[in-house]
């Protein structure tokens, strides 16, 4: 009984409102507006921050990687003209010195990354040669979709085999089966005994020290003893009449700690151990750790801005609702009268404007999340931009415009209560 | 309490003493009634009349326990409603009372049968169970062709014959109508007047508020009112012609 009589309540509710469906819809769209950014924004930033952890992620929490890069004050010789080589980097007396001296440094894992042509018949592709050691596959996620890794045999005895890249087979021999290949690069061949996936991986692919800032997505994995022989330790590079030579020995490291506790403290121990033995900044260290937790901080601060910008859009929804309930009051006072006449008690005239507001609050906030959810449903297919709608943003757009309701329709209400009858029903 | 109560005091609905309503209005106290006495038994037809500032609107907010005596005594169908707080007050008017009102005062919003079943939602009573009954206050009405009608698509007649039914609805001790025809014209007046009457023949208790004589010629009797205080009293032994 006193559930059928909430019901016609509501009913109620819904039917004054029905009675003035614009001026209604209106009210609702501030909330609307409210709840429906809310949604949306918060979509587009979890997608966001989510790639940007998938990235970071995939390079390995417990990893510390670290890059040679050409040291600042060789720029400005190169500018000279003259023909000249230079020798910086990661070198492999580095590789052994970390690997004794650090503690808790699981396995270091080097590379070389030089970017040559890779042929197949007539089709060529510019893309990077990697020379690494089996135990890559330890420290990075390596994603086979045929044939086997790298292995010791490979390194020993300096086979002249590779693994590829899935991007790379599709662009150079989308017919023939790459396991029955071979690709050239400069004057040799290698033999293809893998495949790999690294769409997914696409942004932590390996870059060269020194690339142009070109993404480079075909790759090739040679064993690291086979680099050497094959390509030396001497780069040249041809730009615009000069000439110059690069000698380095490895071009990135990837340092796996035995767990992520000794991550920082290795990093400050690596950085202080090549510091010594370096006498140009010739490196960098990248912990994706930190990165991560960079990441999260970030995130976390995205998220308070959001929220604010919520709580003040909510904020002014809940006013325009407050404003045209206090109008509805001010019009209605003689049905108040009527009412109360007829036996409604002040609380009861409490509850009927209450439940007005809520319903239009609610019936935006219902709008606003159907919204909310369809903006970045649409902004992903069209901006191919990642979006992910948590479930517990739609609670919570859709339980503060619940909340706005009560706490903005709880002044018009009680003032609509306080009405003398007797007033009420003079008033013309 | 209430059946050895009924059985000796059935017969009065309304007993008021000493009944006093003092305003103040600014610095000035204005006494608009100035004790009253006045007892109204079941199945009586009375008329207020006087002119305006008599206390007449007062008297019949007391009576319709919109308002409170300052001082004095005021027995509803036996309960002492005097002093009873606001929240009480409400549940009186919406168990004891039907009201008819000069504008009519339906809901906009609502059908005509809605309008009808108003009072009881507030007895928080089951809509359906009582529907039938609300039906059949609709035709009593001569209204049953147009009960999912809204109010403004009504001529004025029929929006107060739906308030009339609305007034019933919780079967009152009491009907109090203020000016009930004071917004219509002359062949609806009689019209209303004569379902007004026939309630009254069924044995209900109408106060009408009233500055028309011709209305008031319908009453059992008439009160005349005059700056506070009832003036007189005119027994009408024939209602429906002058005295």
């Amino acid at each position: 009984m006193i559930s059928s009589h909430f019901l016609n309540t509501v009913q109620l509710g819904i039917k004054s409102l029905l009675l003035h469906k614009l001026r209604s819809g209106l009210t609702m769209l501030g909330i609307i507006f409210g709840v429906c950014s809310v949604i949306a924004m918060l979509a587009i930033g979890e997608g966001a921050s989510y790639e940007a952890q998938e990235r970071i992620k995939r390079l390995g929490s417990e990893n510390i990687i670290v890059n040679s890069i050409k040291p600042p004050e060789d720029n400005e010789q190169s500018s000279s003209g003259r023909s000249f080589s230079v020798e910086y980097g990661i070198t492999h007396q580095d590789v052994s010195r970390i690997q004794d001296t650090i503690p808790g440094v699981e396995r270091v894992v080097p590379m070389r990354i030089i970017r040559e042509n890779i042929r197949f018949d007539q089709s060529q592709e510019t893309g990077q040669v990697i020379g690494t050691l089996p135990s890559y596959s330890l420290v990075q996620n390596v994603d086979l979709v045929a044939g086997r890794f790298l292995t010791q045999t490979d390194e020993r005895f300096q086979r002249n085999v590779c693994v590829i890249t899935e991007d790379l087979v599709r662009k150079i021999f989308p017919y023939q089966d790459p396991l029955q290949s071979a690709v050239r690069v400069k004057d040799s061949y290698y033999d293809i005994v893998g495949v790999v996936d690294e769409t997914g991986t696409s942004k932590q692919r390996p870059q060269m020290g020194d690339s142009q800032g070109e993404a480079v997505d075909n790759n090739i994995y040679i064993p690291l003893s086979t680099a050497r022989s094959r390509f030396g330790e001497m780069l040249i590079k041809r730009s615009s009449g000069s000439m110059s030579a690069e000698r380095v020995e490895l071009h990135r490291l990837i340092v796996r700690m035995a767990n992520p506790k000794a991550v920082i403290s290795g990093e400050q121990q690596i950085q202080h151990l090549l510091n010594h033995f370096h006498e140009k900044k010739d490196f960098e260290l990248i912990v994706p750790l930190q990165l991560l937790r960079e990441a999260e901080a970030t995130k976390r601060m995205f998220n308070v801005v959001l929220g604010s910008i919520a709580a003040i859009s909510l904020l002014v929804g809940g006013i325009g609702i407050m404003n045209i309930m206090l109008a509805t009051v001010t019009e209605r006072t003689r049905e108040i009268g009527v009412r109360r006449a007829l036996g409604a008690k002040r609380q009861d005239i409490i509850v009927q404007f209450l439940i007005e507001t809520i319903v239009l609050s609610i019936g935006g906030g219902l709008i606003g999340v159907l919204l909310g959810i369809l903006v970045p449903v649409f902004v992903s297919y069209f901006t191919e931009m990642k979006t992910i709608i948590t479930a517990w943003s739609v609670f919570l757009a859709f339980g503060i415009s619940g909340i706005t309701g009560i706490i903005f329709g709880i002044y018009p209400a009680s003032q609509a209560a306080k009405l003398d009858p007797i007033d009420a029903l003079r008033q013309e | 309490m209430s059946n050895s109560a009924s059985a000796t005091e059935t017969a009065e609905v309304i007993r008021i003493r000493n009944v006093e309503k003092i305003f103040q209005v600014g610095e000035v106290q204005v006494r608009a009634l100035r004790g009253i006495d006045l007892t109204i038994k079941k199945g009586e037809f009375v008329a207020i009349m006087g002119p305006s500032g008599s206390g007449k609107s007062t008297l019949l907010n007391i009576l319709g326990c919109l308002d409170r005596p300052t001082t004095g005594e005021y027995f509803l169908g036996g309960e002492d409603v005097a002093q009873m707080d606001d929240d009480t007050l409400s549940a009186v008017r919406g168990k004891r009372l039907g009201f008819i009102f000069q504008s009519y005062n339906l809901i906009a919003q609502l059908t005509v049968l809605e309008n009808i079943q108003v009072p009881l939602i507030y007895q928080q009573e089951d809509l359906e169970e009582h529907k039938d009954r609300c039906e059949e206050l609709g035709k009593l009405v001569g209204l049953s062709e147009r009960l999912d009608h809204r109010p403004n698509q009504l001529s004025g007649g029929q929006q107060q014959r739906v308030a009339i039914a609305r007034s019933l609805v919780n079967e009152p001790l009491m009907i109090l109508a203020d000016e009930p025809t004071g917004n219509l014209d002359s062949q609806t007046e009689i019209e209303v007047l004569e379902i007004i009457n026939d309630l009254n023949k069924e044995d209900r208790t109408i106060v009408l508020v009233t500055h028309d004589d011709i209305v008031s010629y319908h009453a059992h009797r008439v009160i005349h009112m005059k700056d506070g205080l009832i003036d007189r009293e005119v027994i009408n032994p024939n209602p429906g012609t002058k005295p």
